[in-house]
């Protein structure tokens, strides 16, 4: 199977297979109103399967969020056909409005108009707390 | 406000502060006298969104202690949140009328949102089971003037230990001296939450042993440390009635013990520790009373910039 090459836009690389979906919902690139292909299952040989996601336009990305889904995400600028840029990703120390706090005891759970901040607790574990009241996220 | 000390969390406060603060409390017990004005003409809030009448009169005690003046209110119901106020618009409002602020909330982390909005320093007074920064400084107080040392002791705590926040911070707060050594005795479902033990305990290299056996491991005890089941703290009735009788301190229990132990609490109790342990010298939660009006004087102070 064979998708354009795109000459403008970005290139998001090495999404674990079956990621791909959940970064484009985080990301909102269902609102864009440019070509975005996604292709799934990829044969990769760092990964194994791998999915890729084809942005036909320009702008300006939430890299925290694309480094919280998956840090060994690459995403390649293209200008005129050519990559200009690789960008190699890291866990954000910080995430915000991406994931809600799940504990009915915080205080977001009650005031919903407060950003929902998490912080990263354990860079190794990949472990990210709630501001407010340090549950773990997904718990 | 990022200009404006609070305290919302023990570990805010380096292992020095906490020893100032230790010493400026023994200061203040032993000539109260002197202390008497140190804030006159300031004004404490206590913005109590859940009944709790130790811990606010223990405020409120502290600041007419050293001259100052109290308002505020003592439940949600007699404040602008029944209205559907937010926890920011209230401070806002508030530490326009006050000089520092100390607020008890039921839900985890409202203490530190005030603290984000509000232009005077806010003391967290307990949120939901998360923190309860105070009781931590009083059980230190408590600790440091029964034993004359943070260091090397071995610390019993009892009871519940998964919804006890006062534990929590108990042992984040010992966690930072040399030879600490924790005992953990509680029923299986109540057990220290592991990422309690995982990212306090063995982060910071403390030894901790776990059981269900109070009067086995007696003898080893510095502190012990007891704690109510919570009723406040459980979804489901059927469980706290289950596990709200699982240890119950009496003098037979004690009978292994040390002859310096120390037996804390951080109030109320219901009936996990026997009357009759009250006249045991060994029985300091009274004592840990007075000690809270006392840091709670001295973290005031140095909240304020008086100290």
């Amino acid at each position: 199977m064979t998708i354009d090459s795109i000459k403008n836009g970005i290139v998001i690389d090495h999404i674990a297979a079956g990621k791909a979906m959940e970064l484009y919902q985080i990301l909102g690139l269902g609102k864009l109103d440019c070509s975005v292909a996604i292709l799934k299952n990829v044969t990769s040989a760092k990964l194994g399967k791998k999915d890729i996601i084809k942005i036909d336009r320009e702008l300006d990305l939430d890299w925290d969020i694309i480094g919280y889904v998956d840090p060994n995400i690459t995403v390649n600028i293209i200008k005129n056909g050519e990559r200009v840029e690789k960008r190699l990703l890291k866990l954000p120390d910080t995430i915000t409005g991406v994931i809600r706090c799940k504990n009915p005891r915080c205080i977001t759970s009650v005031e919903q108009e407060l950003p929902q901040v998490f912080k990263l607790r354990d860079r190794e574990k990949r472990i990210y707390r709630c501001l407010y009241c340090e549950t773990q996220a997904g718990k | 406000m990022e200009n404006v000390r609070s305290l919302i969390d023990i570990l805010e406060l380096s292992v020095e502060e906490i020893d100032e603060m230790v010493a400026c409390a023994t200061r203040i017990m032993d000539d109260p006298a002197a202390y008497a004005h140190k804030c006159g003409g300031k004004i404490l809030a206590t913005l109590f969104f859940e009944p709790s009448t130790r811990t606010r009169l223990s405020f409120e005690s502290a600041m007419l202690s050293l001259g100052g003046q109290v308002l505020g209110f003592s439940e949600a119901a007699s404040s602008s949140a029944a209205k559907g106020e937010s926890v920011a618009d209230t401070v806002r409002t508030v530490s326009c009328y006050s000089d520092i602020i100390a607020m008890r909330h039921p839900k985890e982390g409202a203490p530190l949102v005030a603290s984000m909005h509000s232009l005077v320093p806010v003391i967290n007074a307990g949120d939901g089971g998360h923190n309860h920064p105070t009781q931590t400084l009083t059980d230190l107080l408590t600790i440091h003037h029964e034993k004359g040392r943070f260091e090397n002791l071995t610390l019993g705590f009892c009871g519940d230990l998964k919804f006890g926040r006062t534990v929590h911070s108990l042992i984040s707060a010992m966690s930072r001296y040399k030879g600490t050594r924790v005992v953990l005795v509680s029923p299986e479902e109540l057990k220290l939450p592991s990422y309690v033990k995982k990212e306090v305990l063995q982060k910071s290299g403390v030894e901790y042993v776990q059981t269900t056996d109070l009067e086995a491991v007696m003898p080893e005890l510095d502190i012990l440390y007891m704690t109510r089941v919570q009723r406040e703290r459980f979804f489901n009735e059927e469980d706290y009635l289950r596990l709200k009788d699982s240890y119950i301190l009496t003098l037979d229990k004690l009978a292994g013990a040390k002859e310096d132990l120390s037996i804390l609490h951080p109030l109320p109790r219901v009936n996990e520790i026997s009357v009759a342990v009250d006249r045991d010298p060994r029985a300091c939660y009274f004592k840990q009373v007075l000690y809270g009006r006392y840091i709670r004087m001295a973290l005031i102070m140095k909240l304020l910039g008086l100290e």
